[in-house]
């Protein structure tokens, strides 16, 4: 009863928590956007919040470089399982523009495991939600194979 | 009394990017504030041995996501000024058109997160709204909402016509009612007032010798700001520094309203120009010579004032591209403003400086 609670809970109503990894801010103001009234994700049930430890979702945009990834890597191991990591933008993805940058490490699947990608540059509001549209139906999936 | 220190960011819900603050506290007052940057610090000054002199428009536009096109603009114009060009006079009033319409979107982006950092989610919400108005424009004429990509050396690579300027005309006025309409809010709520009248107050002299620039300075009294150097066609245009003398977080505030305002104005003057004009001109010259020689060049971004140094040694690869960016100027300003307050307002004085790591770090 209570398992069952929880999943509805966790796929209808994901918490979202959203990291600057290094951004160029493009990504991040428009992940922002999706929050506000034009946009509105909270629509869906989705709210941002501050704090890993109580977030399902984890967006990142940008690239990584050696001194954001030990954050990063904190922040991805503070959230509860089962979690979902949605990396945004052509940074996040591969390091975009900046991929020969010398400090940049790469995209975000060199520290953590991703889910979903969003290409763009930026991504699109459309597309962010369209990503954790699609990211909650893997959420769903995995929850459904443990219970 | 023991001192405490609290870690403030580098992931911090107010702030959307990561800097990191170590805030000495002594009950519930600052004592003193200790800045980390490098979080996001990418080296991308460095690239430009990697990429030649027009693929680094890409990466300059990629310094700050918010203010992408001055960047770029800063950029060209120095390569024209080392390659002896002058862009068109339409593509220079077009210049002006994309760089307002970006002041304008950043300073009611920046507005919201103000309000939001003192708890105001409504007024968040609001401004964002007449913002995506600001968006669309920037979208429907040059085909990307954030990132627009017009500059290239010697000129812009879109043109408006009639049908367009007429629509960036209306799209205006709605957007200057919405901002009005919320002006009673912003500037006179006593709500508003107690979180930001005599909070962060920066002293005019301060201002100076620390180095501030932008609002932070202008906020402090200084009439000064770099669009005075009649870059682009601002040589044409009326336009008069916005000023406040208060030098706190309200006054910051204000400065960024009044010049929203005036960002829309500034596009009506260009608007008024580029119809004058008729449709149609030559937007960009050619270059025939790579570029030689050293040049330094100064725009007025949202932020503040932004420099970028050139250096060319007659390849198609700049020497050195140095960057300096106005919240890089802001920092010292804002260790000083920090110590003192109440630790409930340390966000509202940070938004204060309308932080940009990401042009920082670089």
């Amino acid at each position: 009863m209570l398992k069952r609670f929880l999943k509805t809970a966790q796929v209808r109503s994901p918490w979202l928590l959203h990291f600057d990894c290094g951004s160029c801010n493009g990504c991040d103001i428009e992940t922002l956007a999706c929050l506000t009234p034009v946009y509105d994700v909270e629509r869906f049930g989705i709210i941002n919040v501050g704090n890993p430890r109580h977030a399902d979702v984890l967006v990142v945009t940008g690239t990584v470089n050696p001194r954001n990834a030990v954050v990063l890597k904190n922040l991805y191991d503070q959230m509860p399982t089962p979690k979902l990591v949605i990396a945004i933008g052509a940074c996040g993805c591969s390091g975009g523009v900046f991929r020969e940058a010398p400090n940049v490490l790469g995209g975000i699947d060199t520290i953590i495991p991703v889910d979903v990608y969003v290409p763009g540059c930026p991504a699109k509001p459309e597309a962010i939600m369209d990503a954790v549209v699609t990211g909650l139906a893997k959420l769903k999936g995995i929850l459904e194979a443990s219970a | 009394m023991a001192r405490t220190v609290i870690p403030f960011g580098p992931q911090h819900p107010v702030l959307p990017e990561p800097i990191h603050l170590s805030l000495v506290l002594e009950d519930e007052r600052v004592v003193e504030a200790l800045p980390t940057l490098g979080y996001v610090h990418r080296g991308l000054e460095l690239l430009a041995a990697k990429r030649d002199c027009t693929q680094m428009i890409q990466i300059v536009e990629r310094v700050c996501g918010i203010c992408s096109m001055l960047h770029a603009m800063c950029y060209c114009q120095g390569l024209e000024q080392m390659l002896g060009l002058e862009a068109p006079r339409r593509a220079r009033l077009l210049r002006v058109v994309w760089s307002e319409l970006h002041r304008l979107h950043s300073h009611l982006l920046w507005l919201g997160l103000f309000a939001d950092s003192m708890g105001f989610e409504a007024l968040f919400m609001q401004l964002w709204k007449i913002r995506e108005r600001v968006m669309d424009v920037n979208e429907a004429t040059t085909g990307n909402r954030v990132i627009v990509s017009v500059n290239v050396i010697g000129g812009v690579r879109a043109d408006l016509d009639q049908g367009q300027i007429n629509w960036i005309r209306e799209t205006l006025v709605d957007v200057e009612a919405g901002i009005k309409n919320l002006q009673a809010t912003i500037m006179h709520d006593p709500t508003v007032g107690r979180r930001t009248r005599g909070i962060g107050v920066l002293g005019r002299e301060a201002a100076y010798e620390l180095g501030a620039a932008g609002p932070t300075l202008r906020g402090s009294g200084w009439a000064q700001d770099m669009r005075q150097l009649k870059y682009a066609a601002f040589d044409e245009l009326d336009f008069e520094p916005v000023v406040e003398t208060a030098g706190d977080c309200w006054a910051r505030g204000s400065v960024r309203f009044r010049e929203s305002l005036q960002s829309m104005d500034l596009v009506r003057q260009a608007l008024g120009k580029l119809e004058g004009q008729g449709v149609g001109g030559e937007l960009t010259v050619k270059a025939k010579a790579k570029p030689e020689g050293e040049v330094l060049t100064r725009v007025e971004q949202p932020r503040g004032e932004c420099l970028y140094y050139l250096k060319g040694n007659g390849t198609l690869f700049l020497e050195r591209v140095r960057i300096r960016t106005p919240t890089f100027a802001n920092i010292p300003a804002l260790t000083a403003m920090l110590p003192g307050l109440d630790f409930a307002d340390v966000p509202v004085v940070v938004l204060s400086i309308d932080p940009c790591i990401s042009c920082t770090e670089r």
